[in-house]
């Protein structure tokens, strides 16, 4: 950023100031608490989900690990999530490179069809899965889910590639091709290197879209294939108990936890390739 | 480090080319690893993303059942002018259809005629059923004296054909009169207009309280120093990245008759009976705004950064009051944060289902919900896409107005 010190002269007078701050604390509380508040209940030794707790246990933990219906749902939800993190990893990968290699209107035509499925209302989509997976059979597959999830999964992967390759030096291929690389060679050893964070940030990133969504499973899934996301929804529109309180814990672990390497991936990424953090 | 490291298995890959480089020309090999790489990504965006969202599309207006299933009698009655009754041909034609079709067939247009005329399912499955020993107009009056009844042809004749307005009018509170002409649906089944109005009214109420929110949000990150930034950003980011479901169920635990808010405020004495906060319009937008808000201050905030201080200390130096240097210098050079966050905000929020279907009551449900009741619980797939398209084209029309005002705005700044 070019004007890195911190502003003295202020928006406005200092009242402003001071509205500033308050509306942001009180929209920082706003953000955060119902989730510092509500998730920590998952640990309470009592049943009900309200403060005081008469005691920490991890009863309501070693409940989850016992039920045989969430261990089904943690298990759906990391093959779909693992499947389509990898099969969205292949797809936008191949996607990006070969949107660099297309002239300027190609690209922009191929990159707003890649994109598509993230502008589409998920509603949209889900039910346009349903009907055509019921023709082919694939409701009520892991298969069916892998392919939805891949769906919105591999443009994110495509937007990450794609964001990495933007600066990419080109004369870095030609001078490998000079030095003999073939051009695969050159894309394994020159491309790829350069690449490799944001492939494995798009990776992670739609491992938790994966992990998050709820929507398509709706629609897809029979009670088999049923996910953690659809557990939980269940959960709160049949009756919230600790259990689904220490389930929801753990799904905003993961989330998170992915997200937050995804960042880190993402600045890497971008110094690596010479820029400021953006 | 990459010149001498990389240098060796450069040869080997020489000696590789040598050998396959004989089989294929280095200029062709561009244009073949290029389509390589794009087909089979464009194969699966074409087969599962495009085709099942425009199958679905077209389904509001295409509904070939009744041509499918009869299709003798559907050409017969296409045929036939619409006055008096169909001749003798067509009482025959629907029952040599009848006898020739599968029962799935004919159930499949029995769902479509029911639309036409409740009851229409039951009265062509009994003649189905009794099809094989029946002749000629006689004969099938003879099953049910309703198809002595002309309104039951003129029903047949609408449906009969495979592109149909029907689902489309009816997502816009419209119907066909049985005399063919098209008019405002009865009262009972009009509420396609009232619940698009409340899905666009929601996600505007939702992205201005957004865009009131973050606005100082993003201000107040945009001028902390770095250090505080990424941690400022991070509290915003945080809930962000938490799946939906589990910031839903925060807010239900919290906000439900019995939950932590109602009971503290019933302890502190402050009310006498708990609050209604949730599953009416309350929980909507207080669950809309915690999860759309992050997606309001992230593109404000990269606007706001990269604003340089100096405008602002001109606009002072020069004279202008606070106010005015906020709406005449600081706002325009915002606007293409406000421009896309709203519209993000807005277009997001209009296409939410989960959210609305877990917070809200009966009155809150938008566009979505109904394009679910319909595929899943009363399987009218005509309807479901008929509604989708309504919501796809209200979505379209607000992006496009955006790009309008978008463009005008840009010359007034530049003026």
């Amino acid at each position: 950023m070019s004007d890195a010190t911190p502003p003295r002269q202020h928006l406005g007078p200092s009242p402003w100031r001071i509205l500033t701050i308050v509306i942001s604390v009180l929209v920082y509380a706003f953000l955060l608490l119902p989730i510092i508040v509500v998730l920590p209940l998952g640990f309470s030794s009592g049943s009900f989900l309200t403060y005081p707790m008469p005691g920490l246990s991890l009863r309501w933990y070693e409940e989850l690990a016992h039920n045989y219906k969430w261990l089904l749902a943690l298990k759906n939800s990391a093959i779909v999530g693992v499947c389509a993190a990898a099969l969205s990893s292949v797809l936008g990968v191949s996607a990006a490179l070969a949107l660099a290699s297309l002239p300027p209107k190609a690209r922009a035509l191929a990159y707003g069809l890649f994109i598509a499925p993230l502008v589409v209302p998920v509603i949209i989509l889900a039910v346009a899965l349903f009907l055509f997976f019921s023709k082919l059979g694939l409701t009520g597959s892991l298969a069916g889910m892998v392919l939805a999830h891949t769906i919105v999964g591999a443009p994110y992967v495509m937007i990450s590639v794609n964001a990495a390759l933007q600066n990419f030096d080109t004369t870095l291929v030609r001078a490998a091709k000079s030095l003999g690389a073939s051009s695969w060679g050159a894309q394994r050893l020159v491309v790829f290197p350069i690449i490799k964070p944001a492939i494995v940030a798009g990776a992670l990133f739609a491992f938790v879209v994966s992990f998050d969504e709820v929507v398509i499973s709706l629609f897809l899934a029979s009670p088999e294939q049923v996910t953690l996301p659809i557990r939980l929804f269940d959960g709160i529109r049949d009756e919230l108990t600790p259990v689904v309180i220490s389930a929801a814990t753990i799904m905003l672990f993961v989330s998170v936890g992915g997200m937050i390497c995804v960042e880190a991936l993402r600045r890497r990424s971008a110094k690596a390739r010479g820029l400021q953090e953006s | 480090m990459l010149s001498m490291s990389r240098a060796k298995p450069c040869a080997i890959e020489r000696a590789e080319e040598a050998v396959s480089g004989l089989a294929l020309p280095q200029a062709l090999r561009a244009p073949i690893s290029r389509y390589g790489l794009l087909l089979p990504c464009l194969l699966f965006m074409l087969g599962l993303f495009v085709w099942p969202i425009l199958s679905l599309l077209t389904g509001g207006v295409h509904s070939p059942e009744v041509s499918q299933a009869l299709p003798q009698a559907s050409r017969a009655v296409l045929a036939w002018s619409g006055q008096g009754q169909p001749d003798d041909a067509a009482f025959e034609a629907l029952l040599a259809d009848l006898r020739a079709a599968d029962r799935r067939a004919v159930a499949e247009a029995g769902r479509r005629l029911n639309y036409e005329i409740p009851g229409y399912r039951a009265l062509i499955l009994k003649t189905a059923a009794r099809a094989a020993g029946a002749q000629g107009k006689v004969g099938l009056i003879a099953i049910d004296p309703k198809w002595g009844e002309e309104s039951y042809w003129l029903a047949l004749r609408r449906a009969a054909s495979p592109i149909t307005p029907r689902y489309l009018l009816s997502a816009l509170d419209l119907e066909v009169r049985p005399d063919g002409s098209i008019g405002a649906a009865p009262q009972e089944s009009a509420i396609f207009l009232g619940v698009l109005g409340r899905t666009l009214w929601i996600s505007l109420v939702v992205t201005v309280s957004c865009l009131l929110l973050a606005f100082p949000v993003a201000y107040h990150i945009a001028s902390s120093t770095p250090r505080w930034r990424n941690l400022l950003l991070l509290l915003v980011l945080l809930p962000f990245w938490t799946s939906l479901l589990v910031r839903t169920s925060a807010w239900v635990v919290l906000l439900q008759d019995n939950g932590m808010i109602n009971s503290f405020l019933l302890r502190a004495g402050l009310i006498e009976t708990p609050l209604r906060l949730i599953f009416n319009r309350t929980g909507v937008y207080i669950s809309f705004i915690h999860v759309l808000l992050p997606l309001m201050v992230l593109p404000l905030y990269s606007v706001m950064s990269n604003i340089s201080r100096e405008y602002l200390r001109a606009a002072f130096s020069l004279g202008a009051s606070g106010p005015r240097a906020f709406f005449k210098v600081y706002l325009p050079l915002v606007w293409p944060g406000i421009w896309s966050g709203t519209l993000l905000t807005f277009v997001v929020c209009s296409g939410y289902y989960v959210t609305p279907l877990l917070v809200g009551g009966n009155t809150d449900q938008m566009m979505s919900y109904f394009i679910a009741f319909y595929t899943k619980q009363t399987v009218n797939w005509g309807l479901a896409a008929a509604l989708a398209i309504v919501l796809s084209l209200s979505i379209l029309l607000v992006t496009g107005l955006y790009a309008l005002v978008g463009r005008r705005q840009k010359i007034v700044v530049k003026g």
